[in-house]
Order: C-alpha cells, then structure tokens, then sequence
C-alpha cells in the first residue's frame, strides 16, 4: 500500500471514529453539553483538555521549531508546560466554584459591568482566531502533503472539514470527541518517535534516547554528534543558548501566563463536578500533555541530525523522493548556486526573501525554479520547519504507514483544538455580546442560529490567516498566548485574589495590555518588519515575548486606576469570598 | 461546649474540625460564624501553599531553566548537560509534581478547615448555593 492510501486510510478510520462518538453522544441536550452533565471525571477531562490544548502547532511545529532553534526553543517547552501550574493554582478551582459557562461572564460579573464583559470578549476574539489560524495553517501542511496538493490548497481543504467537522456535531459530546483524538495524536506521536530512538540510539523511549550514546560505534552521545554536526554546516552548536537571558525569561513569562488565560482551556474546568476535581484535571492534563512534550525535543533532536545527515551533499538527481514530495508542496526549495547539481545545506537563509516563489518551470535537474534571487551565503536549501514532524518518518525511511499515522495524528491535534475554540467563539459572541449585553430578548433559537453564523466567519477569517500566516504555525500561536497574558490572566487573578479591583481598574488594565501587546505585536510584525531585530526592541524583548510585558502593564494600570477610583459594591466582595472557598459549589449552570 | 463560643473555637479549630460531623447539629447562627473564621484561616493556609509552590515553579522554569542554564551545563545528568535537561525534561517533570503535590496538600487543609467539597462530610458554605 502506498503512503498516501495508508494516510487515507488512517485518516479516514479515525474520522469514522470521531463521527461515531458524536453521534452517539448526540441524545445529550444542550444543558448536558455545556455542563458534559456535571459529571466529567477529572482524568478524562483531563486527557479531553490535553487534546483541546494540544493544536497542530503542539503536534506539527513545535519539534519542527525546536529542530532548528535547537535549545533556544526550549522556552516554548516550558512556558507552555509551565502555565498549566498557574491555571491549577490561580485559577481553576476558583472559576469552577464560580460555576459558569465563559470567561467573559466571569469578567463581567466580577467587575459588576457590562464594558468589562465586552472587553473581554473582544480580547477573547482576539486570542482565539489567532489561536485558530494556526490551526488552519497546520491543517493545510498535512493536506497539503498526502492529498499532494500546493499548500494554499491544503488550507482550503482543511477549512471545509473543520466546517463540515463542527456543523455535524463536532460540538456535541465534545469531550469524549476529544478524548478519542487524544488516544490518536498520542500514537500517532510516540510511534516514530520510539522507532527513531531505537534506529539512532537503541534505546526506546525517545525521552531518554536523545541523551544516549549513538549505536553507530563512535561513542559520541546523540547531542555531542548533533553539536558537531551542527557547527560543522555553519550553524551555533545545538545545546548552546543563543537568545539572550531577558528575551527567554519574557517568552516563558508570556506563554505561561497566556496559557493559563486561554479561554477555550479555561472553559474546561466548569465541567468537573467538585471544585477539588478541576485542581485534580488540571494534573491530569498537564501529564497528558508531557506524554506528548518530552517526546517533542527528542523527535527534534533526531530530525536535526536525519536531515542533516541525509540531505547535505546529496546529488539532487538522486535525493529521495521525500525531498521532491515536499518540493512539490512548496515548502522545500532548492537552488544550485555553484551549478554543482549537489545539495549544500548549510547555515543562513538560503533565498532572499526568506520565503521561497516557484516560477512554473523546472531547472536543469528537474528542480522547481525559483523567482528569489540567491542570498549570498553557500545554503542552496529551503525547509519549511513545519514539515519537519511529518517529513521526519520518510527521512529515516520508516514504513509508510507511520507516516499515514502522523497524517491521522495531526488532524486530530487540529481538529481537537479548532472544535474547543471555534466552542469559545461562538459561544462568546451569541451569549456574551448578544444575549446578555446587546439584545437580551432574543431567543434560543436565534442565538443559536448566531453561534453558527460566527463559527462559518471564525473559520472563514482564520483561513486567509492560514494562507497569508504572519509566521510559521507555533509563531502564530505564541502571538495568542502573548494577548492571553496581557489581557484576561490579570482580569481574572487580581478578581479572585483582589477585593479591592473594581470596573474602571480591570477594563482600563485590560484595554492597556491589549493595545500595548497587540500595537508591539503588528508593528513589528506588519509595519516595519525590516526593523524586528534585537536591537530595535523595548528592553531586548522580542513580538513573541512582549505579553509578559503587557501582563505587567495590565496589572499595574488595574491596580493604580483600581487605588484612585470607589471599591467595588459589597455583594461582589461576597462573592469573591465565596469564591475562595471550595465546599457549597453548586453544577455549572448557564444564565 | 467550644462550638458555642468562636473565639474558643478558633484556638482549637484544627483539633476541632478533624471531628466536623458533629457540627451541624449547631444552630445557624454558630455555624455562620465559625464558617467565617474557617473561611478566613482557610484563606491564609491556601496563600501559604502557592507562596511556597510557585516560589518552587519560579526557580525550576525561571532559575534551572534559564539563568542558571549555563552554570548547571558543567554536570551530566545520562548523556545531557544538566541545564539543557532541564530545559527540554526536567522542568516539565516538576510541573507536573507540582500540581500533584498541590492537590494533595490542599486536599488536607480543606479537610482539616472543613471546608472541603465533599458532598457526605461537608458543611454548609458562607456562599449561596448553586448561585
């Protein structure tokens, strides 16, 4: 069987699958989906939020992004691992004993108004479809490759079966969904994974095969022969930091606490019956979640050294047929500057720009022909860093069946997360804008009807996105948990641990992370892109990590305004009393 | 007996409430006011735990991780330079024990401050009930 029946056909049985579940869960009303009846148990929402949180940036990008960043991606790592320990002790139990169904409600029952549930709302827009985009974008790569279509293609395709995905009931017994997509993300990963670990080291669990010897008889150590492999093509050695101390220590900062402010994991815990079972979930996700992200610097580490090893000084007449699958995509380019016909892989950015513009016709050896004009170093090789997860398996040769996995493995990472936030979108713009601020008296089924209308723009609008990314997949994600941190994090954690912050405090404190975060973000990004280097930052801290910034921004803004302005009215200080307190939480219930 | 005077009850609280199931029997009124206080200890003994578990996050992502990155590379923990494990395995270990260790840890002060949310044991809350 080849590769792309294999993908069919994983990608096809796991569908089958997800469309089983929900279709069997589909007797549960819509009282039962929003509270999963009350009764989820905290390992299996643990393993449903593992699934939510881990996007196709998890799955695709982020070994990808650490294979080429090699210990500098370590901060993704950790922020995002590192975040799950904010949302356990900051605010899940707290939100639980709250007891309903969306942050904004939170935001706008806390601080008493309905300017702060709006702003909410809008910074929740903000973080999801960024959030989202990348999903889309994840999507595309793996469409794009088995269904062996141009990139922009595979986007569209994604788009159509996130859409057909969530209209049939993706929504409904979305928990258990998730929990199915988890079982298939995790195999998926772990199984190359376990498979390069033994070819490189012998050693089968890749957490510690990575820091085995290699069983090629030369007694050097995984890392020690990738540093090697790496300074000798030109680049830093791979253990070696390289970003500077204040730039990490924001990017973590920002990602943690963006983790812990996304609203569509948040969301997660208001459907465990006990107080005490959200700190239990918050556990059990955070261990699912490592199954996957100790995997994750291992499979860079044996990308890094496969594809150096494999592509450098390779004919390109002869180069495998992985080289020229993905060629094909637009996500590998190749340019014969010495005209030698051999593929030099070395450090610096092959093309310039950056990003690689096919012309129609072929080169000599065949090779897409490219409108980029060289750059000046010796690097005649384009890899798109996505690719690296799914490229992986055919670089070591593994059978093709792995790779089908990896297709079926992604989509679920994609679908898992799109279902959760597109969940959050909707619900956010029907219940929280319409229904309980602009037009109380619409009904049901009219809101319902609205929370469809906004998942079909949600999709739309992530889409272009996917198309026209603002960076690779796991760089469009951080952009969200960047917004996270700035805005809804401090909202939520001063409310439950502040009596004292009030409405003018949280809305100018949230409005002042959001403009400051996301004005940082599009200026660097959209505005003077030739000026996003290091020096040109506030304090060295790059896009990425700048919501650490805003989150101080937004604390220090809602604590000042908060100090000058009138204490928020007695019955909210109660029930931030009650809050605290875990025993007499009622079932999560929607007003 | 001690239930009746809350000042009493607040020097013997810990003691006391390992035998919660005996209070309910009080009138309305005691049971307020010692929810209050139990509340108040309760609130502090939480503070103490984050204090003392996040102080434990910081170090590990923030110390270990990064600033102290470089110094730890001179150890070996297997074939890794320390501070590269713990960047790319150690820290999220520890993330993961932390959590585990909150729950437990918080699990004792809610029993022992009666306030947990155990539907056969616990009492009633200061809050409103299924608000």
């Amino acid at each position: 069987m080849s590769t792309q029946a294999y993908s069919f056909l994983f990608v096809g049985l796991s569908f089958a699958l997800y469309i089983g579940i929900a279709f069997w869960s589909r007797a549960a009303s819509t009282r039962e989906f929003y509270v999963a009846g009350g009764g989820v148990h905290p390992i299996v929402n643990g393993m449903a939020t593992a699934a939510d949180w881990m996007s196709a940036a998890s799955f695709l990008s982020v070994a990808g992004l650490i294979a080429f960043a090699g210990r500098d991606g370590s901060v993704y790592l950790i922020g995002w691992t590192g975040g799950f320990v904010l949302l356990a002790l900051l605010l899940a139990p707290y939100l639980r004993k709250f007891g309903r169904f969306t942050v904004p409600e939170f935001i706008g029952d806390r601080y008493y108004s309905n300017t702060a549930r709006v702003v909410a709302v809008i910074c929740l827009l903000f973080i999801s479809f960024t959030y989202i985009a990348g999903q889309m974008r994840g999507v595309g790569i793996v469409f794009s490759r088995f269904l062996e279509v141009d990139i922009n293609t595979g986007v569209v395709v994604g788009m159509a079966i996130v859409f057909v995905y969530a209209v049939m009931g993706g929504m409904k017994g979305i928990t258990y969904t998730q929990v199915a997509q988890y079982c298939v993300l995790v195999f998926a990963f772990l199984v190359p994974a376990i498979f390069l670990s033994i070819m490189w080291t012998g050693n089968p669990v890749p957490q510690l095969g990575f820091g085995s010897t290699l069983n090629d008889g030369s007694g050097l150590s995984v890392l020690q022969k990738l540093d090697q492999v790496t300074t000798e093509l030109g680049f830093r050695a791979y253990s070696e930091r390289n970003r500077s101390l204040i730039d990490s220590t924001a990017i973590v900062a920002a990602l943690m606490i963006g983790t812990a402010g996304l609203p569509h994991v948040i969301v997660r815990f208001f459907t465990v019956p006990r107080v005490s079972d959200a700190r239990r979930s918050a556990g059990w996700a955070l261990a699912f979640i490592c199954v996957v992200y100790t995997t994750i610097p291992a499979v860079a580490v044996f990308a890094r050294l496969n594809l150096s090893e494999s592509i450098n000084g390779a004919p390109y007449a002869t180069a495998p047929a992985w080289v020229k699958n993905w060629e094909n995509t637009g996500l590998i380019a190749w340019q014969d500057k010495n005209d030698d016909g051999i593929i030099q892989y070395r450090a610096g950015s092959a093309l310039s720009p950056d990003k690689p513009e096919f012309t129609a016709a072929r080169g000599r050896h065949g090779e897409r022909l490219l409108r980029n004009a060289p750059s000046a170093n010796a690097n005649e090789l384009y890899v798109d860093p996505d690719i690296m997860v799914m490229a992986n398996p055919e670089i070591a040769g593994l059978p093709g069946w792995v790779i089908g996995l990896i297709a079926a493995g992604a989509i679920a990472a994609a679908l898992s997360t799109a279902a959760g936030l597109l969940l959050v979108i909707s619900s956010s713009v029907s219940h929280d804008l319409l229904k309980r601020t602009f037009a109380p008296t619409i009904s049901e089924r009219a809101e319902l009807r609205l929370a469809r209308l906004a998942a079909v723009a949600a999709i739309l609008i992530a889409g272009w996105f996917g198309i026209n990314p603002p960076a690779f997949v796991a760089q469009t994600v951080a952009f969200a948990f960047g917004l996270a941190a700035a805005t809804l994090f401090p909202a939520i954690v001063l409310g439950i641990f502040s009596k004292r912050v009030n409405q003018p405090g949280a809305v100018a404190g949230m409005l002042a992370g959001l403009v400051f975060t996301l004005g940082y973000i599009v200026y660097f990004n959209f505005m003077a892109p030739e000026l996003n280097r290091p020096e040109h930052w506030l304090l060295g801290i790059s896009p990425t990590g700048i919501g650490a910034l805003g989150a101080l921004l937004n604390v220090a803004t809602t604590v000042v305004v908060s100090r000058v302005t009138a204490p928020p009215p007695v019955a909210v200080q109660e029930m931030v009393d009650d809050l605290r307190i875990p025993s007499g939480a009622g079932i999560a219930h929607r007003h | 007996m001690a239930e009746a005077d809350p000042q009493a009850a607040r020097t013997d609280a810990v003691y006391h409430h390992d035998g919660a199931e005996n209070l309910p029997a009080h009138s309305h009124h005691d049971v307020e006011v010692l929810a209050e206080d139990r509340a108040r200890r309760y609130w502090r003994a939480n503070l103490r735990v984050l204090t003392t578990l996040l102080g434990i996050w910081a170090f590990v992502a923030f110390g270990c991780g990064i600033v102290l990155g470089d110094w730890l590379d001179q150890f070996h923990i297997g074939g890794f330079p320390l501070g590269f494990w713990f960047t790319q395995q150690g820290a999220m270990l520890v993330f993961v024990a932390l959590i585990a260790v909150y729950h437990l840890w918080m699990s004792r002060i809610e029993r022992a401050h009666g306030v947990d949310d155990d539907p056969d044991r616990s009492l009633p809350s200061t809050g409103k009930r299924g608000r």
